[in-house]
């Protein structure tokens, strides 16, 4: 199923399907945020935003707003 | 003259090479600027072998070499000026091996400009504890590169580096991938263009966003047989550069690195599960303010007795071992009351310091920045205003350098304009005196009143920050996208020579930074409050002594009402005078006037200044505190510190704009005189109705 990374619950992980790069900036994409790596939500702060990602090994919080120029294919939790 | 090796500190923020660099120079280092700029440029040396020393500069954390900020466009413009006396004879690369994958995009980024590069594996302690193997030789013949695993905390490693430093002219300048096949026509059309020019250091000249290289980029839009590409399309470009060098990454990381996820005890998990907890997380992050305040308040109180009455004998002593005369007057009368002034907060500014260090140190400020962001958003800061805001309580400067790592222009100027609202160690001063003198002892919940008022003033300066804030963001017309991200790095526990270099480095450049000021001031002042014009100064003996002839006053008491008519019609006590009918509502006298006036240099000067201007002609062996208490008020009788005036005083501190360099910086990253000008005119107007109000009503 594709959605963005926003609709990611705690815990749920996913793969990167897409970026649309006209929105995220580049520093973004340098620090792993690239179509194919693996993301995961690790924390939310309250009201959903911050979020807390790991994505490819990498830590970093990014706003909700930025979150939904992400695609992202989710990956079922067994 | 001894051969040198200059040597570039290159790396990801959070990847230990802070603690590298202090591994490889010790105390043989420096803190300096940048030419022009406010970036800290941090150089030290290092002693090698057979008499070869190394000069080696720490460079700005950076996470490519795609600038986006001031800090990170220093190391593009070092790299690529091969003119520059700094410009390295070999580049070493920190990276932290937990986060190889991503530290390593920086690094092939350096070897396609075919500098010889030293890879640093560092926090090897940690591969056992995270099930982390790497095949060296293979990542070595792979990135075509020498490799130093090292673990700063252990020692291990340092030697190899040094080593490998000394060899310098061994190391391959060879690039690890052709990144830049990603267009074949574009590259080839560019390199034709410029046939002698480095082909990646055209594409970072054309890619930049920051002011490096303009005149550079104008150069290559003028040739003509040369295609230029639109704003987007280089764009997309980058990020087909960095996906083909992510490939190359992942590649060799398959090869060269196993990670074994059963053997990796994940603490970050455990912690971070309550350290950013939504509720546990805030209330953790307010108890470890309340002892912050706590612990500046008690522990400090001891060394500061101690260096309270040093001064004060030291003052006495000098003053009958030396012969008397002016010089002796202004040794033991201006300068050395003026110098315990400011030595005397040595130990709270040091606390303040130390707490912010280990909280950075630690990883724990990423998280406060996570748990504040949407709160600040409100008030139209960042969650990254909170690291100004704190680091704000040290000092106004460092704190406005810290935003430039804001994304957004309108949250960063409103970060710039509120941070002198928090209460920098200059205040600290200030308030630990009056609350001494007017808050009475005594204990609420194992808390004392007088640190319960420092913590009430901290909270007003925060309050106040984050209020201006919220209006400034409905009040200023500026667009600018928005955009956060944030590492959270793992959590280290803080390495005591890291911690204990930085706080004795910031301490010493506050104390040597303040103490050039209040010297020169403590002087002039000194001269000031010992001379001055006309009859009433220069036969005050007489003048008294006739207006009291009837009155059978000792010699003590006739000495000091000479003395205290001297001082009223000195120079200083006419300028004093002078202004004293427009701070009389506040509650101060011309002394607290002068002392006011002074404060415009610098803050911390209020303390050296009272201290100065009663030292001249009274009792030495008393402590400034002392002296403050006995001062009686001209005009309402009684002690000249009460409650009122000294709450009024406190307010006008809080939120005056009373520091030159505060104003300087805001200038330099501001760009424009107009934002310093209205933070001075509309905050010490503030501050001087808020103080005007408080001393009507308390009075």
């Amino acid at each position: 199923m594709q959605v963005t990374l926003a609709h990611l619950k705690r815990g749920e992980k996913g793969i990167i399907t897409d970026v649309s790069s006209n929105e995220i900036p580049l520093k973004l994409l340098e620090m792993g945020c690239l179509p194919g790596n693996a993301v995961e939500l690790v924390q939310v702060a309250p009201f959903a935003d911050p979020m807390y990602l790991n994505i490819n090994g990498s830590h970093l919080a990014i706003r909700k707003e930025t979150a939904i120029h992400i695609l992202i294919e989710k990956i079922a939790n067994e | 003259m001894s051969k040198q090796i200059n040597v570039a500190l290159i790396g990801n923020p959070n990847t230990g090479k802070t603690s590298v660099f202090n591994a490889l120079t010790g105390l043989n280092q420096k803190v300096g600027n940048y030419p022009g700029i406010t970036v800290e440029k941090k150089q030290g040396v290092c002693k090698l072998p057979r008499g070869v020393k190394a000069h080696i500069i720490d460079l700005p954390g950076t996470y490519s070499l795609n600038a986006s900020s001031l800090d990170e466009n220093v190391v593009i413009e070092l790299l690529l000026n091969k003119n520059d006396k700094d410009f390295p004879d070999i580049a070493v690369v920190v990276t932290d091996v937990e986060n190889l994958k991503r530290n390593l995009l920086l690094f092939t980024q350096i070897k396609d400009l075919e500098i010889p590069t030293v890879l640093v594996i560092n926090m090897a302690d940690r591969m056992s504890r995270k099930g982390i193997s790497l095949d060296l030789d293979y990542l070595e013949e792979q990135l075509h590169t020498k490799i130093a695993l090292v673990s700063t905390r252990k020692g291990d490693g340092i030697d190899r580096l040094k080593e490998l430093i000394t060899h310098h002219k061994d190391i391959s300048v060879k690039p690890c991938i052709n990144a830049l096949q990603i267009d074949k026509e574009y590259f080839s059309s560019l390199s034709k263009a410029f046939p002698n020019q480095l082909l990646y250091k055209l594409w970072l000249v054309i890619t930049q966003d920051v002011n490096f290289g303009k005149t550079d980029r104008k150069e290559i839009e003028a040739v003509a047989n040369f295609k230029t590409k639109s704003k987007s399309d280089l764009k997309r470009l980058q990020q087909k550069e960095t996906i083909k060098r992510y490939q190359f990454i992942n590649n060799i990381l398959k090869k060269g690195q196993t990670i074994d996820l059963s053997q990796a005890k994940d603490l970050r998990i455990k912690l971070d599960r309550i350290l950013t907890h939504k509720v546990w997380g805030y209330l953790i992050f307010a108890v470890i303010l309340l002892t912050i305040f706590q612990a500046i308040y008690d522990w400090a109180e001891v060394p500061m007795d101690f260096i309270d009455g040093v001064f004060a004998s030291l003052s006495e002593i000098s003053k009958r071992a030396l012969p008397s005369g002016a010089f002796t007057d202004l040794l033991a009368e201006g300068i050395i009351p003026g110098l315990g002034g400011i030595v005397i907060f040595i130990p709270q500014i040091a606390f303040l310091f130390l707490f912010i260090a280990v909280l950075e140190e630690s990883g724990y400020m990423s998280r406060v920045v996570f748990l504040m962001d949407r709160i600040m958003r409100r008030f139209g800061l960042s969650g990254k205003s909170v690291v100004p805001l704190i680091s704000g309580t040290a000092c106004a400067i460092p704190a406005i350098m810290a935003t430039r790592n804001i994304e957004s222009w309108k949250e960063r100027l409103i970060t710039i304009l509120v941070t002198p609202f928090t209460t920098c160690s200059a205040r600290l001063p200030v308030y630990l005196i009056i609350i001494s003198l007017v808050i009475p002892e005594g204990r609420f919940l194992g808390l004392s009143y007088q640190a319960l008022t420092l913590m009430l003033l901290y909270l007003i300066g925060f309050g106040t920050a984050v209020l201006s804030a919220f209006i400034l963001n409905k009040i200023l017309k500026i667009r600018s996208k928005t955009f956060f991200v944030v590492e959270m790095p793992n959590y280290k526990l803080p390495m005591f020579k890291n911690v204990a270099l930085t706080v004795v480095e910031k301490t010493k450049s506050f104390i040597f930074g303040a103490g050039k000021i209040i010297l020169a001031i403590s002087i002039v002042l000194w001269f000031l409050a010992s001379y001055g014009p006309g009859e009433e100064f220069n036969n005050a003996d007489e003048i008294i002594k006739t207006e009291y002839a009837s009155q059978n006053l000792s010699e003590d008491d006739l000495q000091n009402k000479i003395a205290s008519h001297k001082l009223e019609h000195s120079f200083i006590g006419i300028t004093g005078r002078t202004i004293e009918p427009v701070i009389r509502p506040l509650g101060y006298d011309w002394k607290i006037g002068i002392a006011i006036v002074s404060s415009f240099a610098a803050r911390e000067v209020f303390v050296g200044t009272l201290a100065t201007i009663y030292s001249v002609g009274s009792d030495d062996e008393d402590t400034i505190k002392n002296r403050m208490a006995a001062e009686i008020n001209p005009v309402l009788g009684g002690p000249l510190f009460t409650f009122a005036s000294g709450i009024s005083l406190l307010l006008f501190y809080a939120f005056a704009m009373q520091c030159m360099s505060t104003l300087a910086i805001v200038k330099r990253e501001t760009n424009s005189w107009k934002w310093p000008t209205l933070q001075l005119i509309i905050m010490t107007a503030f501050a001087y109705a808020v103080a005007l109000i408080a001393f009507q009503f308390l009075k």
